[in-house]
């Protein structure tokens, strides 16, 4: 065995510009930071002088684990990345691989993947809201919102058997139509989501301890977050109005009618209210959504990617092969190379997929938002209070899981 | 969309010269020394304003082992354009885009940390997702999925 490690983590500095300054080291093991990240600044008072953010805690070797999986079998690992919105990243994986293979799928498929995309992103963004909004002290909006989250968990629960990572997206399509009722229920949740949120902008919007906390803290301009590779809300937050499901239309975008919230300062209220303008914008993309799925499968007839009907691999010698070779070979993918970016609640979610052809990928990256978010992260931190540092962190929306991969 | 890639192509006829576009995305394949010269004309002349990603693919037994990745977006004209070089097992070194892009800056960390490919110019290659002390570069092929890392040792109780 090698020789134990003394330090782990080097910070970028270990010592002070100033005399009367000191380094404090926050996490990774903090309640606030959302499990695993480490950030060291240099405290003037209780202000931060300089940060220096620290990843890595969650990494446990996604890329290297999914060479050596079937196409088929990593979607699970994929669910693991952003845990709040794991629909996002199934169906953003799924749309690399069948771009790859040529295969287009369904219109059910299509409008169903449009509709729990957007579902998720009220999920996700509920979970972020509520959290930043409990980390400054608003313990009644944090319980609204996340007992809405939970209805839409337990409401996927239904369609899917898990509560947070659905491995639901298959390659050409899902892993199983909508139950029975699963519309109705929806409707009376979208109905609870425009009650309570209207609660939480009653208690939030205007409440004066809310902006003094929020108002001109943790600001990021235009230009630094476009330099800085911001994305998604963070981005919109500072006026930017770029949007993928606008700008590149993918799945059923293009048929629908919705606007790009966007801020004015790129400070953290910015960024709270662009988050739930967003989740206006979602229901509404729903609603539209329900009325225009068509009927018909949800899963492409093409025996390269989807698993033949059971009945007919227990009673017929070609579908049984057929499910043989899909599950111990995977689906042969043609060789090349692919980038696919869904605008995901956090932001740009891209997957860049090399295949050598075969049923294993060549190489699996991902494109992770709340990765490249850390990157440029210490901008919205120094300079203001350290007790500034939880908010501000908490409207980044850091995900662990996709962040360290 | 296809204007704008013809007008790349047109210009870096000399530097790229099979340029294509590939499932929506314009490939160019550059020399590693042209590299920073055609990113800081992509993102002056072009309006390629967001670093998206930069990462590494392993070909072992060939020549030129490694083939670095980069993706931009235009927030302008809505589009993709990818470059990529390749660079020895002996010498992975390319320019660094930190005095482009400040996104450069831990995409390329993570990028080092994982193949091994020096940025020049990128003061700060510390590791990333992994830490100090991990011995080798864990997406290279040779890399087994299973080797044992050293362990950091649990502090002693100071009282």
């Amino acid at each position: 065995m090698n020789a134990p490690i003394a330090n782990p983590v080097r910070p970028a500095f270990d010592r002070t510009l100033r005399e009367d300054t000191v380094i404090v080291s926050i996490g990774p093991s903090h309640p606030a930071t959302h499990g695993t990240i480490q950030i060291f600044t240099e405290l003037d008072g209780e202000r931060v002088v300089r940060a220096d953010v620290h990843c890595g805690y969650l990494h446990r070797g996604f890329e290297k684990e999914c060479e050596d999986h079937t196409w088929h079998n990593l979607i699970p690992y994929v669910d693991r990345l952003n845990y709040c919105s794991a629909l996002v990243n199934d169906f953003a994986y799924c749309d690399a691989v069948e771009r790859l293979m040529g295969i287009e799928i369904t219109p059910r498929c299509r409008y169903l993947r449009t509709l729990l995309s957007e579902y998720s992103r009220v999920a996700d963004h509920l979970t972020c809201v509520a959290a930043s909004l409990m980390e400054l002290g608003a313990m009644t909006a944090f319980l609204y919102l996340v007992m809405l989250r939970d209805w839409i968990y337990e409401h996927l629960a239904d369609l899917t058997g898990a509560r947070v990572t659905y491995t639901y997206g298959r390659i050409g399509g899902l892993a199983r139509d909508l139950p029975e009722g699963w519309l109705a229920r929806l409707h009376e949740i979208l109905a609870k989501y425009e009650e309570f949120v209207a609660r939480v902008h009653g208690l939030m919007d205007r409440n004066r301890i809310f902006i003094e906390r929020t108002r001109d803290v943790g600001v990021i301009s235009a230009a630094d977050a476009i330099n800085w590779g911001y994305t998604g809300p963070i981005l919109r937050s500072t006026g930017v109005a770029r949007d993928l499901r606008r700008d590149t239309p993918y799945l059923a975008y293009a048929e629908l009618d919705f606007e790009v919230p966007v801020g004015i300062k790129g400070d953290n209220y910015d960024r709270y209210y662009v988050r739930m303008r967003e989740m206006d914008e979602s229901v509404h993309m729903i609603r539209q959504l329900v009325e225009m799925l068509p009927d018909g499968p949800v899963s492409v007839d093409d025996r390269r990617c989807t698993l033949p009907d059971k009945r007919l691999v227990y009673t017929e010698i070609e579908s049984l092969i057929n499910h043989f070779k899909l599950v111990t070979d995977g689906p042969q993918v043609p060789a090349g190379e692919i980038y696919v970016a869904h605008e995901s609640p956090n932001g740009e979610l891209g997957f860049y997929l090399v295949s050598t052809g075969g049923g294993t990928p060549w190489k699996v990256h991902v494109r992770a938002p709340s990765f490249v978010h850390m990157g440029g992260a210490h901008l919205m931190l120094e300079g203001y209070q350290l007790a500034d540092l939880i908010p501000t962190f908490g409207s980044i929306n850091m995900i662990g899981g996709e962040c360290d991969r | 969309m296809s204007a704008v890639f013809d007008r790349i192509k047109d210009a870096f006829a000399r530097e790229a010269p099979g340029a294509a576009v590939s499932h929506g995305i314009l490939v160019l394949a550059v020399a590693p020394a042209d590299v920073l010269a055609v990113v800081a004309r992509l993102k002056e002349e072009f309006g390629f304003d967001l670093f998206l990603d930069v990462t590494a693919v392993d070909w072992p037994g060939e020549p030129l082992r490694f083939e670095v990745v980069w993706h931009f977006y235009s927030t302008r004209d809505f589009v993709r354009v990818r470059v990529k070089t390749r660079v020895p097992e002996a010498d992975p070194t390319v320019d660094s885009l930190v005095p482009l892009y400040g996104a450069a800056r831990f995409m390329e960390r993570e990028c080092h940390d994982m193949y091994g490919i020096v940025f020049r110019g990128n003061a700060d290659l510390r590791p990333i997702l992994l830490y100090e002390g991990f011995v080798g570069h864990p997406l290279r092929k040779d890399y087994p999925k299973g080797r044992e890392q050293p362990l950091v040792p649990y502090r002693e109780d100071p009282r």
